[in-house]
């Protein structure tokens, strides 16, 4: 019966296989809660910094950051990928790498060149292949993204801004909706063009800050911040997004191989019976030849 | 009862308080600074040190240590955005050439890997050359 032993063997290769997703579908699962948790806690400070961004946007300052002064040609694009640094998590990358792909494509149309600042593993190998300018590179961040990993990248392409050199920034990642749906998205980070539109009344009237020590270097810093914490909670979505996405990749997974299984288990039952059948019915037939 | 301001403290990854105080004093670029309500707004850089709050209905003052940070006045908001990392030009720069360099050496690896792939395409080749030869011997 060596049909048989080789469909044992297959069972219990799929049995194996489907420990091992469901043993990642729980480790994903308990780590998505904890990510939320990190990227709710990190809302607080993206609303307030929000805030005093509007804030300085209506404020009648003297002194006019390039950040929010918009700039007509654009030659040069700033791209910030932000991607998962391992796999098995689903379309989550692909969805966010093809999102790259048309912008991409636009670009080139338009005779726009493009930077890439690539944050974990999965964009940073596609734009290599792509054979994209990749001028600063993050990865294995982890489970627990620290805002002064994000220093270093985001700087660089702040420094291109403020040199000239890029006319444009913007963020692809992917934005949590819930744990079954994760929305890859472009965002432009500079110019900061949206910030007038919140209507606050309040603010209307003609006021200013006072700056210690003075309006540049304060703004500055402001402003860095400002776009570094965009980036922060970019990263964190993206990182419960991953954690989600693979959780319902493996759930998945662990389904389907649950499905091979009862198929292989009735093939296998059928054969062993269909054997049995057919000796019983020689031995029978040889009973009566006798 | 006392004119209160609120506050609000956040950190990039946490927010640490958030709730109103007679007084708010914050260690300033330039100095400490005490706000009482309807201060006029402020915008500046903090130094890292200790933020004290008179609360109201309590004696004692409450104490939050900041990183540095950046500090906003309005009015009738305090708000404090704390930094989770200790900052400062030179250390900036650092990280942003790490970030950098770690691309630069991505790219140098991909030659590598290139060359390894080239060469391993060649020998294949070789290999598959050998081969013939020695069935046209052996046919011979």
């Amino acid at each position: 019966m060596a049909a048989g032993k080789e469909i044992r063997t297959q069972i219990k290769s799929v049995e194996n296989t489907r420990k091992i997703t469901k043993a990642m579908e729980m480790v994903a699962a308990s780590k998505m809660r904890r990510a939320q948790e990190r990227m709710k806690s990190a809302r607080p400070y993206a609303e307030k910094i929000a805030n005093v961004a509007t804030h300085l946007a209506y404020a009648h300052t003297e002194y006019k950051h390039p950040f929010v002064i918009a700039r007509e040609n654009v030659r040069r694009a700033g791209l910030v990928l932000v991607t998962s640094d391992k796999g098995l998590c689903g379309g989550l990358n692909t969805n966010a790498l093809r999102l790259v792909m048309t912008q991409l494509k636009q670009w080139q149309a338009a005779g726009v060149e493009v930077d890439v600042s690539a944050i974990g593993n999965k964009g940073l190998g596609f734009m290599q292949r792509l054979g994209a300018n990749v001028v600063s590179q993050l990865t294995g961040i982890g489970d627990t993204p620290r805002l002064e990993m994000l220093i270093g990248p985001v700087k660089i392409m702040l420094d291109a801004y403020m040199a000239g050199r890029i006319d444009a920034l913007y963020i692809v990642y992917n934005r949590f909706v819930n744990t079954m749906k994760q929305a890859p998205t472009l965002t432009q980070l500079l110019p900061l063009t949206k910030l007038a539109n919140e209507d606050e009344a309040s603010l209307r009237t003609h006021w200013d800050y006072i700056y210690e020590p003075d309006a540049q270097p304060v703004v500055d810093a402001m402003l860095k911040r400002y776009i570094e914490s965009l980036v922060y909670q970019a990263v964190a979505e993206n990182i419960a997004c991953e954690q989600s996405a693979r959780m319902v990749a493996m759930k998945s997974a662990s389904d389907n191989a649950k499905n091979v299984i009862g198929e292989l288990k009735l093939i296998y039952n059928k054969t062993r019976q269909a054997a049995i059948t057919k000796e019983l019915s020689e031995i029978v037939a040889g009973a009566a030849a006798v | 009862m006392a004119m209160t301001i609120h506050v609000d403290i956040v950190s990039a990854e946490e927010a640490i308080y958030s709730g109103s105080a007679e007084v708010v004093i914050a260690p300033g670029q330039r100095g400490e600074l005490g706000i009482h309500p309807r201060h006029t707004p402020l915008l500046t850089t903090l130094k890292p040190g200790a933020v004290r709050m008179k609360l109201p209905d309590q004696a004692e003052e409450m104490m939050i240590y900041v990183s540095g940070g950046i500090l906003e006045v309005q009015p009738h908001v305090v708000t404090i955005l704390s930094d989770t990392a200790i900052r400062g030009s030179d250390l900036d720069e650092a990280k942003a050439l790490e970030a950098k360099r770690a691309a630069e050496d991505a790219m140098k690896n991909r030659e590598a890997s290139l060359d390894y792939a080239k060469a391993q395409a060649e020998l294949a080749e070789a290999i598959a050359q050998l081969a013939t030869i020695q069935r046209l011997r052996k046919k011979i």
